[in-house]
């Protein structure tokens, strides 16, 4: 399996936009799902529907309303227009706002599932040693809901790497900036190259496996088994 | 004896339903027409003309021509193809997938530089030499003709270079035209057909691109090898020949051979 160059470059580009898409949607998540497992807010069911929204709905969907968004009649295009920094359809910082929201709920669901697994009790434990609520979040509910977080990773990484149709509502098919394996994929069944696209899909579903044993094996080792 | 009625409820159902699945109502009968996405709008118009005179159906499916090529070899079950090409139409008939006789030419395509703003292009295209935009759209140059047909003209201009990195592909003319439509693009190639209407602009700035400088994009239609024994497939190749058709076609912006 010698991927061409053409696939070499779709490959290093998925590879970072799923590292970077990960990275923000941990930050973003963690946060929010310890905020939702705490709270008693009536919004909370609200917030949850919105959250759970892109798991169902068809990827066009949210391919072609991220695309009004960022387009000159889009809040975020007025945003980023504003700003100096001109749109961002078409271009890798677009597709990352656009996997962050597509891979929103495989980020928040393991989190807050592990968090709410946690109970009350071992931060009234942290509280009764006088740590701070803030000193208790990362010394203690942290590394306890670590098996949430590896498996939230490994999702995020995971679904932005086989993310395909946002991309190509979004993407105009770049080389090097916006064409991923899966549009890549895409472009060589269209044109017949089905040589080129049997290399390519082999290699997804190989990683993908490898993907999955590797979150069960990290699960295991970290004591506790997939939900 | 609830039990009863149940079954004969069960049983009539059956009935009608094996009824709709098995009856031809008349003559009529029904085409699946593969169609370039440039050619969406006018085959529309064209498949209810073509139901009201001839009581046929025509089921349309869009596609850029090679996306269309590909599900034709792989064994779609399309009739008639009308593609934005004569070269497609012409292989499939060397591969024995449509019938060569049929193929003639239904239209002639032009090629539209395009922005929905109405003073970002100029009546010459002189913005595609100053380069001061940040997105061109094409249609996918490997699959649908009028992709391919605005990588001559840049390439003609001596632009291609300069203009490569801008470029923006969409699967197929009419994504192409939806990237420029929604401002995602500034300008973009687009068909004729879908910015003109009865010679007017219909919205933005155009410059209609001068045949000189690509090959003329002459869109054929041909027979494929699963409508030969359609006769609602041999009724829709006729009607396009019709004068009626003719003037639809020609509505929409398109040249007749």
């Amino acid at each position: 399996m010698t991927p061409s160059a053409d696939s070499g470059a779709a490959i290093l580009l998925t590879l970072q936009l799923a590292a970077i898409t990960t990275l923000f949607l941990l930050l973003l998540a963690t946060p929010l799902a310890w905020w939702l497992a705490r709270t008693s807010s009536r919004w909370r069911g609200v917030i949850i529907a919105l959250i759970t929204l892109p798991l169902v709905l068809p990827p066009t969907v949210l391919g072609f309303y991220i695309l009004l968004t960022l387009g000159p009649d889009g809040w975020i295009g007025n945003l980023t227009q504003s700003l100096g920094l001109g749109l961002l359809s078409f271009s890798f910082t677009g597709l990352v706002i656009g996997s962050v929201f597509f891979s929103l709920p495989f980020a928040v669901y393991p989190i807050l599932y592990a968090f709410e697994m946690l109970g009350r009790r071992p931060l009234e434990v942290a509280a009764t040693l006088r740590a701070k609520p803030l000193d208790a979040f990362f010394s203690v509910a942290l590394p306890l809901a670590k098996p949430g977080l590896l498996t939230a990773s490994v999702l995020i990484f995971a679904h932005t790497v086989g993310e395909f149709g946002v991309v190509l509502m979004i993407g105009g098919d770049i080389p090097g900036e916006t064409r991923v394996i899966a549009t890549q994929i895409f472009g060589y069944v269209e044109a017949m190259e089905y040589e080129a696209a049997h290399r390519l899909a082999a290699l997804m579903v190989a990683f993908s496996f490898v993907m999955l044993m590797a979150l069960t094996r990290l699960r295991r080792r970290a004591g506790a088994a997939l939900p | 004896m609830g039990l009863l009625r149940i079954m004969a409820f069960v049983r009539t159902a059956a009935l009608l339903l094996i009824a709709a699945l098995t009856s031809t109502p008349g003559r009529t009968g029904e085409v699946h027409v593969a169609v370039a996405a440039n050619f969406a709008a006018p085959m529309k118009s064209l498949a209810i003309a073509f139901e009201r005179e001839s009581g046929h159906r025509a089921i349309l499916s869009l596609g850029a021509t090679g996306q269309l090529y590909a599900q034709i070899r792989q064994g779609a079950p399309y009739h008639v193809l009308l593609a934005a090409d004569s070269n497609t139409p012409s292989k499939l008939a060397g591969e024995g997938d449509a019938v060569a006789t049929t193929q003639r030419t239904y239209a002639m395509g032009r090629l539209v530089l395009w922005s929905r703003d109405v003073d970002t292009v100029d009546a010459k295209g002189e913005v595609l030499r100053r380069g001061d935009f940040r997105r061109l759209a094409i249609a996918n140059p490997k699959l649908a003709p009028y992709g391919a047909a605005a990588m001559q003209t840049l390439s003609t201009l001596g632009l291609l270079k300069t203009l490569r990195s801008k470029i923006v592909d969409g699967a197929n003319i009419n994504q192409a035209f939806q990237f420029v439509a929604s401002g995602n693009a500034e300008l973009g190639f687009v068909a004729m057909s879908q910015v003109m209407q009865a010679g007017h602009l219909r919205s933005g700035s155009a410059w209609i691109v001068p045949a000189h400088l690509h090959e003329p994009i002459k869109q054929d239609v041909i027979l494929l090898a699963k409508g030969q024994d359609n006769p609602a497939a041999l009724a829709l190749l006729r009607y396009l020949d019709s004068r009626r058709a003719r003037d639809i076609i020609q509505r929409y912006g398109y040249e007749l051979p």
